[in-house]
């Protein structure tokens, strides 16, 4: 039981990565119509300066900050040199537009640390554990992403909801146009807008280092499952990428923990941690694959011709 | 011009072995053979890509499923070991390649029938997350060499001929196989199933108000473009001599819409443009520093920013369309 | 609308349709009836509900409630495909050929349609006569034959509203629905369709959605008034043209 808890709150602590990683991109996809590959990339370039920065300054926090600030300038940069020029251009452009600035950042991050991981250990505040309930143990690093990715949702809701600038970010997902028309300066919305989510990917990546090998190439799978969550909550819908990403979340988390186990019930070990091992992997594309199949546009997308 | 580009790639292609013993540089044929491979994988995806607009990021499923029945055939073979019911596998071409393309079919048709439920950019997430699946499904059999993949023993048998074994002869095979499907999807773009195709792909509601059941079509497209690409994949693994899962990575995918749109969508041709200019520009690049794709990648960009319509789309003036 | 001695039996009926998006209806108990032989307009401003009336009688829009009836069968449940294949054929406001294709291309497919299947990988397809043939036929009706070879993209725009009505000619149809033919063109093109409509007024049910008045009160046998969803007025046209509500509300806004 305390097991189950412990596994369904790792599915959520994952869940806020991948919903830091979602807004980003659905919002996004969601107002300029544009896919972003280089997406996981960014979450590299926050998880990279944020080891780095943790190693000299022996800092979290600097490193948190510096992470996010890295991920969203390289964010912005992109978005000032390149992506501008897609936005009026076929998805399938897009895609190979920044599939090659995938190949461009993962080469240049082992240029520039080589090609041994780096690690990022969590800082002595953080470590150790807290009691969630009595008797149950749960890493305080946990408890802290947690707690940092609810309240980048809240504010996440109130900016997007309830400011202006929020209501200009909705205006433009649901009218282009319209936005322009009414004299919203356009360019300096998409900036921003695509340097908040870079920034949030940022974020993600520096949290997420103590959990992974910070190396070339971790932004892509990262990206994947985000794809899987928009897509599972319906692009341009911050309310889907929420449903999306606990969903993947937890599925993903409670698949991989209990799947080979349930699978030694009737097969041999080996076997059984193969099986289960793939089927856990496998997971969340099959439910991604069974939403698609009742709703192609996803739990809360819109209905595009 | 085009004329010319029609004419002048085969011959060249068809010169390269000869060329390459005057060089005094045989490992050229290997090389090129392979871009051939990769030509084969990437038009059979132009044919749905370029004509039918179904942008499939998860081809290298396909690729990989067909190399993977080649191996594991392969490898049941030279060890005995049973398979499917006592049948303990087969080293011989004219079995395990008709059957790649059958399982490569396969399972594009079950991709189909719920990828082709959707579009835009859920038919490429979701085609993805096919080519996912099937990935780490892969990589966890570790009796199929899980993460390290398959080594092949031997090359197949062609009708228990051991003729891949000559270089040589495996090369025009491939430049035969290449230039055969080429004809074959020439001859389905033109005819009327192809029109339909290209109809659904310029504008598939008007189609639908024509009467046009659109689906079957496209997922007919989709099998056909599947089981060519296990083809290719089966070609693959006799010419690597080696298996593994990262033939079904996601960037595997992304190298044969790279090299379809190198050299130019919805040409047919253009893909095997596309294959050749990616391999020279490895080759060229590797050259200048091991790092590469830090070079690869500007280059993708500057392609797509400047070049509608890829190489042969550029020298034949005809741009890529909406 | 019933059947009278003077007119002919509704080839193409819809009986009350109602269409309703959360809390606005779109469509408030709509019926009007086609006759071969006649030309109805729904006419009504911006907003009206033409479009979505046209969408639920094309099959793109299922509507909440109601029944549409061809030649006697209930087709409510049949989607744009099937429709088209009984016998309903649809033109587009926003024109929707296809530009990559050239002009007998264009028609070919549409003649195509009615193939029972296309597995058909061999032949080539501008080579078959049986398409061929009626493609060249229909093109003749609309007089864009000497354009046969052009790309679709070259049209000029009035030509490109030609194209499309050969389109939904070429599948032989008893019922046209045509959504603004004349958008967008100017007094001569628009002349041009206008005389191709009232010859094929003799071999057709059709109904026009239309903007143009000129062309309305030119063609229209029966025109009906459509307002926020709702009928406002139908009727001959003379009689819609007398009607001061109308007048007041639409005709004023016209050319």
């Amino acid at each position: 039981m305390q097991l189950l808890l412990e596994q369904a709150l790792n599915g959520l602590q994952f869940g806020v990565t991948l919903l830091l990683m979602a807004s980003g991109l659905t919002l996004v996809f969601g107002i300029m119509n544009l896919i972003n590959l280089a997406h996981g990339s960014l979450f590299m370039v926050g998880a990279y300066v944020g080891a780095t920065v943790a190693a000299y300054s022996h800092s979290f926090l600097l490193a948190v900050a510096a992470g996010m600030a890295a991920a969203a300038m390289t964010g912005m940069l992109m978005e000032l040199l390149i992506m501008r020029r897609l936005y009026p251009r076929e998805h399938l452009d897009q895609v190979l537009a920044t599939f090659g600035l995938i190949l461009f950042f993962n080469e240049l991050v082992t240029i520039v640390w080589g090609r041994q991981p780096l690690s990022m250990p969590v800082p002595d505040w953080l470590s150790g554990a807290v009691e969630i309930l009595p008797g149950v143990p749960y890493p305080t690093y946990r408890v802290a992403v947690l707690v940092v990715g609810i309240a980048v949702a809240v504010f996440l809701y109130l900016l997007v909801m309830q400011s202006r600038l929020g209501m200009r970010i909705r205006a433009g997902a649901a009218n282009r146009d319209m936005i322009n028309a009414l004299g919203v300066n356009i360019v300096v919305l998409y900036t921003l807008v695509f340097g908040l989510g870079a920034a949030l990917a940022g974020l993600a990546g520096v949290m997420a280092a103590p959990f992974m090998a910070v190396q070339a190439g971790m932004g892509e799978n990262i990206l994947i499952l985000t794809f899987v969550v928009i897509i599972i909550g319906g692009i341009g819908s911050i309310r889907g990428a929420v449903i999306g990403a606990l969903l993947v979340g937890v599925v993903d988390t409670l698949g991989q923990a209990y799947l080979p186990a349930l699978f030694r019930l009737w097969l041999a070990p080996a076997a059984a941690d193969s099986a289960g091992t793939a089927l856990a992997t496998m997971a969340i594309y099959v439910v991604m694959a069974g939403v698609l199949a009742i709703r192609p546009q996803g739990l809360f997308g819109a209905r595009t011709a | 011009m085009r004329l010319l580009l029609l004419v002048a790639l085969p011959l060249a292609l068809a010169l390269v072995p000869p060329a390459a013993r005057l060089l005094d540089n045989v490992y050229l044929i290997t090389l090129v053979r392979q871009a051939l491979i990769y030509a084969l994988a990437a038009m059979a995806l132009d044919f749905i890509m370029g004509y039918g607009r179904l942008v499939s990021f998860g081809h290298a499923a396909f690729f990989g499923l067909g190399a993977y029945t080649v191996g594991i055939l392969g490898t049941h073979y030279m060890q005995d070991l049973a398979l499917l019911f006592g049948w303990a596998g087969s080293n011989e071409a004219l079995l395990a390649w008709p059957l790649a393309m059958a399982i490569s079919g396969a399972y594009a048709l079950l991709v189909g029938l719920i990828s082709l439920r959707t579009s835009g950019i859920y038919f490429i997430m979701i085609t993805l997350a096919f080519a996912q699946m099937v990935y780490y499904l892969f990589v966890s059999l570790s009796a199929y060499g899980g993460l390290t993949g398959l080594s092949l023993w031997l090359p197949n048998t062609i009708a228990g001929f051991d003729l891949l074994a000559d270089g040589l002869y495996f090369y025009y095979l491939c430049l035969t196989l290449l230039l055969l499907a080429w004809w074959l999807l020439a001859r389905i773009v033109a005819s009327r199933f192809g029109q339909v195709l290209q109809g659904c792909r310029q504008n598939e509601r008007r189609m639908r108000a024509l009467g046009y059941r659109t689906y079957g079509y496209k997922l007919t497209a989709f099998v056909i473009s599947g089981a060519v690409t296990g083809l290719a994949g089966a070609l693959l693994a006799n010419h690597a001599g080696y298996v593994s899962p990262g033939l079904m990575h996601w960037s595997m995918s992304g190298e044969l819409i790279i090299i379809v749109l190198l050299g130019g969508l919805s040409s047919l041709i253009g893909p095997i443009y596309g294959a050749i200019i990616l391999l020279l520009l490895e080759q060229l690049l590797t050259t200048i520093t091991p790092y590469w794709q830090i070079i690869l990648g500007p280059i993708l960009i500057l392609v797509v920013l400047l070049f509608k319509g890829g190489l042969y789309g550029t020298l034949t003036r005809r741009g890529s369309q909406a | 609308m019933n059947a009278s001695p003077a007119s002919p039996a509704p080839v193409f009926a819809a009986r009350h349709l109602i269409k309703r998006f959360g809390g606005l209806t779109a469509t408030d108990d709509l019926s009007l009836a086609l006759q071969r032989g006649r030309i109805l307009a729904l006419i009504g401003p911006n907003g009206a509900g033409k479009t979505t009336a046209l969408a639920q009688l094309s099959g793109e829009l299922r509507p909440d409630a109601g029944q549409i009836l061809f030649q006697g069968r209930d087709i409510t449940r049949l989607n744009m495909a099937q429709r088209a294949k009984a016998g309903i054929a649809r033109s587009f406001q926003i024109t929707a050929i296809f530009e990559q294709f050239s002009v007998l291309e264009n028609v070919c497919l549409a003649v195509q349609a009615a193939a029972r299947h296309h597995f058909r990988f061999w032949g080539r397809a501008m080579r078959d006569q049986a398409l061929l043939e009626p493609a060249q036929a229909a093109l003749q009706r609309v007089a864009l034959q000497p354009l046969a070879e052009r790309p679709a993209s070259a049209l000029a725009h009035g030509q490109k509203r030609q194209l499309e009505i050969a389109m939904a000619l070429a599948t032989a149809p008893q019922v046209l629905l045509l959504d603004e033919p004349l958008a967008g063109m100017g007094r001569a093109e628009a002349e041009v369709i206008v005389a191709l409509l009232a010859e094929l007024r003799a071999e057709h049910a059709i109904l026009l959605v239309e903007h143009d008045m000129n062309a309305v009160f030119q063609l229209a046998d029966t025109v009906v008034v459509l307002d926020d969803g709702a009928i406002l007025a139908q009727g001959p046209a003379a009689a819609i043209r007398a009607n001061p509500a109308v007048q007041a509300a639409y005709l004023s806004e016209g050319d």
